[in-house]
């Protein structure tokens, strides 16, 4: 046998691979681009299947922070955004990457910090006067630094506090450049104060000595929202499927699913679709 | 000392009472990792046979290269992958974004260095020993890496082994071209990345240590033919 022939045979044999690797019955489905704090809670776990069994229709998720799940979006990867930073959507919309926003449900976000309190924070509801403490005591904070939803409204409260944490940086703010539950396991090892939703402070189970020190602050309320992908921008988006699963999740019925998904006996999602 | 003890617990509790859940995610990692390492090697295993036998300029570099490309990080490659699949990428037709053939490509990408420098080596310590032999039979380039091949062909199973190992411990790049979705590209070490997310820490080590277990389980298993087929062929 000659050396192509050979070298023939074998890429025939990597095709018939790769081929044979693709699922074999193409099931219906769409891809849904979302964020971490959804997957990571078990609202999904909780919500889709319910969907899936009415539908017929498989909603497969890829959970990454706000920022990133838009680029993938924009790149034409996912078909549905369901995400949480009302400025970055808007900026999605307005550049055509989607026809319209939907509200869907609230959850708020918490400031979980050492039981021992380093900033003498003493519990209460303001979440930007807690800043100013943890600011002036230098006290060990760990950001997500990831350009995502939560990330962008720690940032906003940083700023409506009228502190720079970037001056703080490699002393007592530190950036982990990484989701939210990496975060929170790095704030528990070393007794940092964090900034997270509360959903994946709920679900997260190695906290060590850390607590929730700051809730219940309007300014803490965290809005999500969800788009379908521009079919003009990307012409095999699906439309209907992906349009179908939205009107669900704004509809009675998926506003009861989400409104029914607790931990223990707290709610971590409330629905307001209007 | 007692997050290990209980990571074991866990790791013996998920393998006495695997659930359907556990053991899709269990065959699915075995099957891209075999399917991707299977790739790999048709094209590495020649690929370094003919890097051993033939001779023309450049030759070193080459060799310095594919050996330097072993040391590939995978997120890197996922990201390649990715933009290569990606809908806005130049593969972006066939929507192969977040499937398992996804997650095969990328490790067939990064095993396949490994493979073809590994087996340079192998082929070319055999080629010092038998290049006046195989000369004197008039044997071709072709000829004489398929005879080559044949006779190392145990220590080329270790190769291939070294790269199942590295294609099912890794996570940065399935983690990237498969999106670690429920049910259609989770694997064991996206899942377990998952679970360290979560803080759950003995569960992701329990998993840690069930994947150990099923690595060790293919060796013991490509072993076991290797001792067949050694005796069979004396």
């Amino acid at each position: 046998m000659s050396g192509y022939k050979i070298l023939f045979k074998n890429i025939y044999l990597v095709l018939f691979l790769l081929w044979a690797s693709q699922p074999q019955a193409q099931n219906k489905f769409i891809i849904v681009a979302s964020t971490t704090s959804t997957e990571q809670s078990g609202l999904f776990k909780h919500l889709l299947p319910v969907y899936e069994k009415k539908s017929g229709v498989q909603v497969r998720v890829v959970a990454l922070g706000t920022g990133q799940a838009l680029d993938m979006a924009r790149r034409g990867d996912a078909d549905v955004v369901f995400v949480h930073d009302k400025e970055a959507e808007e900026k999605f919309i307005a550049d055509g990457f989607s026809v319209r926003r939907f509200e869907v449900m609230v959850n708020d976000f918490v400031l979980v910090g050492p039981k021992a309190d380093a900033a003498k924070l003493g519990g209460g509801q303001d979440i930007i006067a807690a800043y100013k403490k943890i600011a002036e005591a230098k006290a060990p904070f760990a950001s997500r630094g990831d350009k995502s939803g939560t990330h962008a409204a720690e940032m906003r409260l940083w700023k409506a506090a009228g502190i720079d944490p970037q001056t703080g940086k490699g002393t007592w703010y530190r950036e982990t450049g990484s989701s939210m539950g990496p975060t929170l396991n790095t704030a528990s090892a070393m007794n940092a104060y964090a900034f997270t939703d509360r959903g994946t402070w709920l679900s997260f189970r190695n906290r060590g000595d850390l607590v929730i020190v700051v809730e219940g602050d309007q300014r803490l309320f965290n809005q999500y929202g969800v788009m379908l992908v521009n079919p003009a921008k990307h012409a095999h988006i699906k439309r209907e499927l992906g349009q179908a699963f939205i009107d669900w999740v704004l509809a009675p019925e998926g506003q009861k699913t989400i409104a029914a998904y607790k931990i223990g006996n707290d709610q971590l999602f409330f629905p307001n679709a209007r | 000392m007692s997050d290990i003890s209980a990571a074991l617990a866990e790791a013996l509790r998920l393998i006495g009472g695997m659930d359907a859940q556990l053991a899709q995610i269990v065959l699915l990692s075995v099957r891209v990792s075999l399917v991707a390492v299977t790739i790999a090697a048709l094209v590495a295993l020649p690929l370094g046979a003919c890097l051993a036998i033939a001779r023309f300029p450049g030759r070193q570099a080459l060799v310095a290269i594919l050996n330097a490309l072993m040391g590939l990080p995978p997120v890197v490659v996922g990201l390649l992958i990715y933009l290569l699949l990606s809908r806005a990428g130049p593969l972006g037709e066939f929507g192969l974004l977040f499937t398992p053939t996804a997650m095969i490509l990328a490790q067939a990408v990064l095993v396949t260095p490994i493979i073809a420098a590994l087996s340079r080596q192998v082929i070319e310590d055999a080629w010092i020993e038998y290049e006046e032999q195989l000369r004197s039979l008039n044997a071709g380039t072709v000829a004489a890496a398929r005879t080559l091949l044949w006779d190392a062909r145990f220590a080329l199973m270790t190769v291939v082994l070294a790269g199942f190992g590295r294609a099912a411990a890794e996570v940065g790049a399935v983690m990237i071209v498969g999106g670690n979705i429920d049910g259609v590209t989770r694997v064991m070490t996206t899942t377990i990345a998952l679970e360290t997310s979560k803080g759950d820490l003995p569960l992701a080590l329990g998993l840690g240590m069930v994947l150990v277990a099923i690595i060790i389980g293919v060796n013991l298993l490509a072993n076991v033919v290797k001792l067949t087929a050694q005796k069979r062929h004396g």
